[in-house]
């Protein structure tokens, strides 16, 4: 038995301590930041803070909810994940359950693999896309943010994928009982594909609160941007001039902790709804993604 | 395709119109995907002309004139796109040989951990990073990495020199690839953990009685069973090798440290925002077009060697 194997267990003894160590790692810049974000303007300024907040306050956080363009920014964010997740959600069922029927039983399914193979490796570019966006009029138009995004032909071949991991018998007694492709779907398939939809709204939620290039791009004025957005022009770009921020608010803005207060304020929505959808997309992904 | 589907019933058989009769609900589920598909991806397909023309925005397509090549002789000719596609090459390939090697290694070390609740708790920290946008670690990293954040005073306190992370060129290609391992490394892992865990016990069982120690176990055992999911991981990242990643790079990206850098993508940001359109697309173009091959020709490899189909 190797576990009884002193080299084993010195190993094994290493090799956890290696992981956890790793671990931490990973999760120690955020818990930095959360700290910043919670300590007084000097001590944050002059670099002083580690894991621990130094002379606590909550001074980042009232300053940044206390500015008009954070809050019609974070409005924003707010909307266009929980429509754009529920939307892309729906498009991409409805998608891949067709997909998921085999070509003799759905004669139509190799053309429509090719259709959407096509765009999966093929991008048109940013020009191209910008100058279309220019000529259907969604420069500017909340639903710039929604639309292009609901066909991801990756999150339709997990989902795809998904589908056919269950066993064709499920619909084999309700085709006899005379059900429609429809009602196959929404009854039967959806009702145990739960951890696959929950993987996939996941993605597609923290896919929209992530978002910043589209605001930047198709948004000529700032007070029609995404958190995401803003926060990228005060964060990393420092460029003050193009987000309509009052000189007077400019101050408090750069200060360090107010920073750090909006970046965590802006992680904060994942890390609430990381624990309870984490356990379904390990499920979800291997399903979907994995197969021999 | 359907080689172990046995002959049954099935409403898809006789003419079109009889068939279309039968699936119609199938391809009006479908009706929503293609048409997004159709407007926000096919409409701009035919826009990529404007990388042979001289574009000026207020003449639109059809009114811009025609240059042929000469956008794409300009590119190869001019010494800053050479030296972004170099950057972008040097970035990705590093990126993509550490991305593949890093998580098959933590796979491996993480599957020998045999409590549960630890296992799970370093695979809940580990896959975190991976949800946070470039916008929230860039923030983060532009604060740590800075010449007085919190890793030079460490480093100081070491008694050695600052280190300016994002401000000299190796040291930003440095950052740039490790700050993206740390994000994406245990997220990447998933794949590899999914396939350890259905390898068969019982071979390691007969290896047990045979007297292999673990480290033989997992070469002979455990590396083999792998090696499907690892060349179909390999392959299908050979599709990114022009992509450095644009998110990453143009949040952490700043004057000083362009030459070596500045990836296609930000390049292509920028001589949009610059105004010249028909340089940018052509070179989007350029990428595309390379893309296309290097992503088709990892599909077919992946299918070829390791049986993997995506649809």
């Amino acid at each position: 038995m190797y576990h009884k194997n002193p080299t084993y267990r010195v190993f094994y003894l290493f090799n956890i301590a290696f992981l956890v160590l790793i671990s931490v790692v990973c999760v120690l810049p955020l818990l930095h930041i959360f700290a910043v974000s919670l300590s007084g303007k000097s001590a944050a300024d002059s670099n002083l803070v580690g894991l621990i907040p130094v002379d606590f306050s909550l001074d980042g956080y009232l300053r940044t909810f206390e500015n008009s363009n954070f809050l019609s920014a974070l409005r924003i964010s707010v909307l266009r994940s929980a429509v754009g997740t529920v939307l892309a959600m729906c498009v991409t069922v409805l998608a891949a359950f067709p997909l998921s029927r085999n070509s003799r039983e759905f004669r139509g399914r190799n053309f429509y693999v090719w259709f959407f193979l096509i765009i999966m490796i093929f991008d048109a570019g940013l020009v191209p896309h910008y100058i279309l966006m220019e000529k259907i009029n969604l420069i500017n138009s909340f639903w710039i943010f929604i639309l292009p995004g609901l066909v991801n032909v990756w999150n339709i071949i997990l989902m795809m994928n998904f589908f056919r991991a269950l066993p064709r018998d499920l619909d084999e007694a309700a085709i006899m009982d005379g059900a429609t492709s429809f009602q196959i779907m929404s009854r039967i398939y959806l009702p145990v594909s739960l951890p696959a939809i929950a993987t996939l709204s996941l993605f597609t939620l923290v896919g929209h609160w992530n978002a910043w290039f589209d605001g930047m791009l198709y948004m000529t004025s700032p007070d029609r941007w995404p958190l995401a957005t803003l926060l990228q022009t005060i964060v990393v770009v420092q460029d003050f001039s193009k987000t309509g921020i009052r000189f007077e608010d400019l101050q408090t803005l750069s200060n360090r902790s107010v920073k750090s207060a909006q970046i965590f304020i802006a992680m904060l929505p994942i890390l609430l709804v990381y624990p309870f959808l984490q356990r379904f997309f390990v499920k979800g992904i291997v399903l979907g993604a994995v197969k021999e | 395709m359907a080689a172990n589907a046995a002959p049954k019933a099935n409403p898809g058989t006789g003419t079109t119109a009889r068939q279309f009769a039968a699936t119609w609900r199938l391809h009006l589920m479908l009706l929503p995907a293609v048409l997004v598909a159709l407007i926000f991806k096919y409409a701009p397909m035919p826009g990529i002309v404007i990388a042979f023309q001289d574009f000026k925005p207020w003449q639109g397509i059809s009114g811009s004139s025609w240059v042929g090549w000469s956008n794409f002789e300009l590119i190869f000719s001019m010494h800053d796109s050479r030296q972004v596609i170099l950057n972008t090459l040097i970035i990705s390939c590093l990126k993509i040989a550490f991305g593949l090697v890093v998580p098959v290694i933590f796979a491996l070390l993480l599957n020998e951990i045999r409590q549960m609740g630890l296992k799970r708790s370093v695979q809940t920290l580990v896959y975190l990073p991976h949800f946070m946008s470039w916008v929230i670690l860039g923030g983060i990293l532009l604060d740590l990495l800075s010449l007085e954040g919190i890793v030079n005073q460490l480093l100081s306190f070491f008694h050695m020199q600052p280190v300016m992370f994002l401000s000299e060129g190796n040291w930003f290609r440095f950052t740039v690839i490790l700050s993206d391992l740390w994000k994406e490394f245990g997220f990447s892992a998933i794949v590899f953990l999914a396939s350890l865990s259905g390898i068969n016990p019982a071979l390691y069982e007969a290896a047990e009685i045979d007297g292999a120690g673990r480290m033989k176990q997992t070469l002979y055992i455990t590396l083999p069973s792998m090696l499907p999911i690892i060349v179909v991981v390999f392959t299908l990242s050979l599709g990114n090798m022009l992509n450095a990643n644009f998110d990453q790079i143009y949040n952490l990206i700043n004057s000083l440290v362009l030459d070596k850098g500045d990836i296609i993508d930000t390049y292509v940001y920028r001589s949009f925002q610059e105004g010249q359109y028909s340089l940018s697309t052509a070179v989007g173009l350029f990428k595309s077009v390379i893309g296309f091959i290097m992503i088709g020709g990892g599909y077919y490899s992946a299918y070829k060697w390791a049986n993997y189909r995506i649809f």
